[in-house]
């Protein structure tokens, strides 16, 4: 297999989740669109770190996952804080700071 | 079996289960059924990791996205009772949006065409193992392992403190 072949699925799954968070309305499901995007990233670097033979691409993904992880804590603790103020997690109803 | 051969269809395997499972993120209505179709396509990354030979990555992916942020996601689809069909319908917005992502793809392609090893090149099969990723970490990159772990801390705390009753911070809601 050659690197180019990670690449093109890393293309896709990016371009799955970016076409999700652009389509989609619910926040979760954006949300996980935004993993989706993440791991795609995380593939690239992988596929990358294995094909030029250096550790530091994987090391590179594993501290993405760690911000990933902090991430997907802080985002759900703000979707719980939203959902409390308006019970319901349509992206269409955040315009609080609309003017 | 020739491991090449071996490898070369464990690849197609995962990265078409990958891809089937993004798109049933996208594509399904419930919640719950997108969480479960994100579960399918980070055990598919881990897979496409162990074919990279990244074998300590594949571990993490499944012990840290399938693990602990999938029953996060699970959990608070739980507590706000979302699990019921939502979908939004269509509209030209959404189709451009939709247009974009998909043109994405092939840009994105035409950029990465020919960077990188030549095609057809074997890759080599060495980084990635827990050995080579704990060097890297605790030689020459101590201190942004340092900052990955106080971010962790503080994103805890910040979590902690947003998903708290309001009442108890003092908001007037």
């Amino acid at each position: 297999m050659s690197v180019f072949h990670y690449y093109v699925v890393a293309a896709i799954l990016f371009s799955i989740g970016a076409g999700g968070f652009l389509l989609r309305r619910n926040l979760l499901v954006m949300f996980m669109s935004v993993e989706l995007m993440l791991n795609a990233a995380n593939l690239c670097l992988v596929a990358a770190s294995s094909s030029f033979d250096l550790a530091r691409g994987s090391s590179f993904a594993l501290v993405s996952i760690a911000v990933a992880a902090a991430e997907v804590g802080v985002g759900l603790a703000i979707i719980i804080a939203w959902f409390r103020l308006r019970p319901s997690v349509d992206a269409g109803d955040l315009q609080e700071l609309r003017g | 079996m020739d491991p090449e051969l071996a490898t070369t269809i464990a690849f197609y395997v995962f990265a078409l289960l990958a891809i089937a499972g993004s798109v049933g993120v996208v594509a399904n209505k419930n919640p719950v059924a997108s969480a479960m179709c994100l579960v399918a396509t980070f055990v598919a990354v881990a897979g496409l990791y162990l074919t990279l030979s990244a074998t300590f990555l594949a571990a993490v992916q499944i012990l840290v996205y399938a693990g602990a942020i999938m029953v996060l996601f699970l959990f608070v689809i739980m507590l706000l009772n979302l699990s019921h069909e939502t979908f939004e319908g269509i509209s030209v917005r959404r189709t451009m949006g939709g247009a974009i992502a998909f043109a994405f793809i092939f840009i994105s392609i035409g950029l990465l065409w020919g960077t990188g090893p030549k095609p057809g090149e074997a890759m080599s099969v060495r980084p990635g193992t827990g050995l080579e990723i704990g060097r890297t970490f605790l030689k020459d990159y101590v201190f942004p392992f340092e900052m990955a772990s106080l971010l962790l801390l503080v994103a805890m705390i910040g979590a902690i403190v947003l998903a708290r009753r309001p009442k108890l911070v003092g908001g007037d809601r």
